[in-house]
């Protein structure tokens, strides 16, 4: 894996000098320069927006930029295309996964590799670059039967079989459980050891002060600092890409003997579908004044658990939910929020909010029947729902370019705050929130967390679905873990440790027997 | 000629177009393209195959003409909704509106011509036994290149490369982009492919079926061919047996009107597609496979962001 040129001394394997790249009037990069070296692991960070994912499209040949160049050993270069960086050796692991759920892995493989189309010898060779780095897949398996981290290594096998000098590596970590993330350092540390240049994308930063060697700060599309990771803390390498100090979340202790709000019992409910997974006797509780979080790796039955709750599939029956005291599981959605419950789903495009439509629209649809000011006689107010979507707008601080804009003209941040804003402001009693700050940045998420902890601090029963540990640990009063369908006990916040949070996450509860052990974990 | 000869030759003549269609219309909705032009691009085929045989006096050119007309329209259909990026299913009905309408004004002059017939291949000896000599070795080549045709789509996709990037482009054209396939490219041969089918299917029907111009002689095969690419899962035997049993059902309520069975000619009539799509659906009963096959892209345009 390491060429003559790569091992003079100190000679860069990649520069990206002062690049521009351009979409209209906005300035995504701003003269970026970044300097990999080979065998160093180094960071990329910036907050969403800052501009990083469109400097690692420009290095693999997705983008074309605007201005600047591109030095490949020194050497200028044009990445006219993915397959050019490929062939330079440039091999990029996608945050959202490039991967084709209809298709087998090694086809999968088999669509990035030039040369002889030959299944059974390519599957040989996965089988054999994945047992060498400790990265177990079958060759056979279609991937919409596996999960996010075997994905993942779907897409590093992929990568390691074009013995690549620079592997790009675009939030890694944010789908995977803490041991499949132990598991990716040690395979990263081993190929840069091997002389491969990492380049790492990330924005949790215990993480890159554990692994990385070398980091470059990016905010607003300009480079701010290079800096030395383990020199750092992960509070000033915060500020560096906020630009200002991030605000820290405050919870008080709490009781814990507040009314049971949101219910539970034993909800079973077959998967929806090929790819869906069946809930099998969820039972839980949510007491009003607590925050309780489901962790779990994406796909474990969270998707199923939330439309449940929030009544876009019905319960077998009706005492499988209960809101507020009253059964309401064979009730639909509106039937729920009447109850005065309120559910933010995950995909805020789409599912959240209509696209297309304008703020004070998409207000209108999940409160129309709640709050009897905004629809009278059949009529729609449509000042009154104006007057909402102001104040949400102002409480939440989502900021719009103008006044009342479509919901895809908002940045994903910005959206966020705002559907959480239009469900929390109408003080429901209970409140459902599926990912509540997937992809979205710091400072919106200190923010969205607040919010939700005040929430339940006056009084609201707060239920958050999350594959986020750091938030659930900043936030939960209780938590419990999802894994195939079934959902452990919910232990107190202080009483559980990250370690056996994710050892549940991996499943280990299955195995530990049905009855869910209720024993004072370690 | 026996009977069961004479039902069998019908059958063939009958499924021919509709498996024709149907198997280039499946390579272009694998590749993630709903083109519900194939009803004008077949028509195209039909009217174009029929001017062009007989104004040189060559049913081979003819064939040649058909194609093209097909694939001529179907490059209009991919320009205006992979290039222009508009909305596939209106794109898809208007081509067949523009097809059913271009095709009745240059017929104009082309009604009730005497047609030059497509002849049947003759392959000394085999062609002459009983039975099997007429049906298996006395078609003519648009015949054989249907069946020739499903074989080599049925191979190029599970087999191929080029399969592998059609399946890929249709299942996640952002992943396929990202891989640095030309998303946009694949798409165009693809809807190409099925301009090409669809237009020879037409051919088959003024050229061989029925050697003469009748405005609207496609009557409505082309959207049973759409049907047939759905109900089949995408799976191009499935699509064959579809077109074949379609076929089968269709020339046996003919031939039981013809005997005077006395049976409603409307349930007669509504046979074939009831009873193709039962078969069809208890083909597809496995929902692992179908999701599978079903490409996640069908219909959805495609903007590279560059």
């Amino acid at each position: 894996m390491s060429g003559p040129a790569a091992d003079r001394d100190g000679e860069f394997l990649l520069e990206a000098r002062d690049i521009v790249k351009r979409f209209g009037d906005f300035t995504a990069n701003d003269r970026v320069t970044l300097r990999l070296r080979p065998g160093r692991i180094h960071a990329l960070l910036g907050e969403n927006g800052a501009g990083k994912s469109t400097l690692v499209k420009i290095i693999y040949g997705a983008l074309q930029p605007t201005a600047g160049e591109l030095r490949w050993h020194g050497e200028p270069v044009t990445v006219a295309n993915p397959a050019a960086a490929r062939r330079l050796g440039i091999g990029m692991v996608f945050q959202h996964f490039s991967l084709f759920e209809a298709l087998s892995v090694a086809e999968n493989i088999a669509l990035a590799m030039p040369g002889a189309f030959d299944l059974a010898a390519l599957g040989e060779r996965v089988a054999r670059v994945s047992a060498e780095y400790g990265l177990p897949l079958e060759p056979t398996a279609l991937v919409a039967d596996l999960s996010v981290g075997e994905r993942q290594r779907i897409e590093i096998v992929r990568c390691l079989l074009q013995a690549p000098r620079l592997l790009i590596m675009d939030e890694p970590t944010a789908v995977l459980t803490p041991q499949e993330a132990d598991q990716l350092f040690v395979t990263l540390r081993r190929l840069a050891a091997d002389g491969c240049a990492v380049l790492y994308i990330s924005h949790r930063l215990e993480e890159v002060k554990q692994l990385c060697h070398d980091a470059t700060i990016l905010r607003l599309g300009r480079v701010v600092a290079d800096v030395d990771p383990e020199a750092e803390t992960a509070a000033s390498l915060a500020r560096l890409m906020v630009g200002a100090d991030v605000h820290t979340v405050s919870t008080e202790a709490h009781a814990g003997d507040g009314p049971v709000m949101l219910a539970v019992a034993d909800l079973t409910l077959p998967a929806n579908g090929p790819f869906g997974v069946a809930l099998r006797s969820v039972s839980l509780d949510v007491r009003a004044g607590e925050i309780v979080a489901i962790a779990g790796v994406a796909g474990n039955g969270q998707s199923e658990l939330f439309e449940a709750l929030s009544g876009e599939r019905l319960a077998p029956a009706p005492g499988a939910v209960s809101i507020a005291g009253t059964p309401c599981g064979r009730n639909g959605v509106t039937a729920r929020r009447r109850l005065g419950a309120a559910f933010v789903p995950e995909e805020r495009l789409g599912h959240s909010a209509v696209p297309g439509f304008v703020l004070s629209e998409n207000v209108l649809l999940t409160r129309h029947t709640s709050d009897r000011t905004m629809v009278s006689g059949g009529f729609v107010n449509r000042p009154e729902a104006r007057t909402v979507t102001e104040r949400v707008n102002a409480r939440f601080d989502v900021r719009t370019s103008r006044e009342n804009p479509e919901a895809s003209a908002l940045s994903g941040g910005n959206l966020q705050k705002f559907v959480v804003g239009r469900e929390l402001d109408r003080d429901p009693r209970v409140v459902v929130i599926n990912q509540p700050t997937w992809g979205v940045d710091a400072g919106a998420a200190a923010l969205i967390r607040q919010a939700l902890v005040d929430m339940a601090r006056a009084g609201a029963a707060v239920l958050v679905v999350s594959q986020d540990l750091d938030e659930i640990f900043e936030i939960a009063d209780r938590i419990a873990v999802i894994s195939r369908g079934e959902l452990s006990e919910a232990y107190p916040a202080r009483a559980i440790d990250r370690e056996r949070v994710g050892l549940f996450m991996a499943g280990a509860h299955e195995t530990s027997g049905r009855e869910r052990p209720g024993g004072a974990p370690a | 000629m026996t009977g069961l000869e004479a039902i069998l030759m019908t059958i063939i003549a009958a499924a021919t177009p509709l498996l024709l269609a149907a198997i280039g219309e499946l390579v272009a909705e694998r590749s993630g393209v709903l083109n519900l032009g194939v009803e004008g691009m077949m028509i195209m085929g039909a009217i174009g195959g029929f001017a062009a045989a007989y104004v040189s006096g060559s049913a081979m050119l003819g064939v040649a003409a058909a194609v093209g007309a097909g694939v001529g329209m179907s490059l209009l259909f991919a320009f205006l909704t992979q290039t222009l990026v508009s909305n596939q299913v209106a794109t898809g009905l208007a081509l067949t509106l523009f097809g059913l309408g271009l095709s009745g004004l240059i017929g104009e002059a082309f009604t009730g011509l005497p047609g030059v017939k497509l002849p049947p291949v003759h392959v000394p000896g085999l062609s002459d036994l009983p039975l099997v000599g007429p049906v298996l070795f006395g078609q003519d080549v648009i015949v054989y290149a249907s069946v020739a045709l499903t074989a080599l789509v049925a191979w190029v996709l599970a087999r191929t490369r080029i399969g592998l990037v059609i399946r890929a482009t249709g299942g996640n054209h952002h992943s396929a982009h990202a891989l640095g396939y030309n998303v946009i490219a694949v798409r165009y041969a693809c809807i190409a492919f099925g301009g090409a089918t669809a237009g020879l299917a037409g051919g088959y029907l003024s050229l061989a079926y029925t050697p003469q111009w009748i405005e609207n002689m496609t009557a409505g095969r082309g959207w049973i061919a759409l049907a047939l690419v759905v109900f089949s899962t995408w799976a191009p035997r499935r699509v064959a047996v579809g077109a074949y049993l379609f076929g089968t059902v269709w020339i046996m309520g003919l031939y039981v009107q013809g005997v005077g069975i006395d049976i409603a000619p409307q349930l007669l009539a509504s046979l074939p597609y009831l009873i193709t799509i039962a078969a069809l659906v208890a083909l597809s009963g496995n929902r692992l496979l179908t999701k599978v096959n079903t490409p996640a892209c069908l219909g959805q345009p495609f903007v590279p962001d560059r």
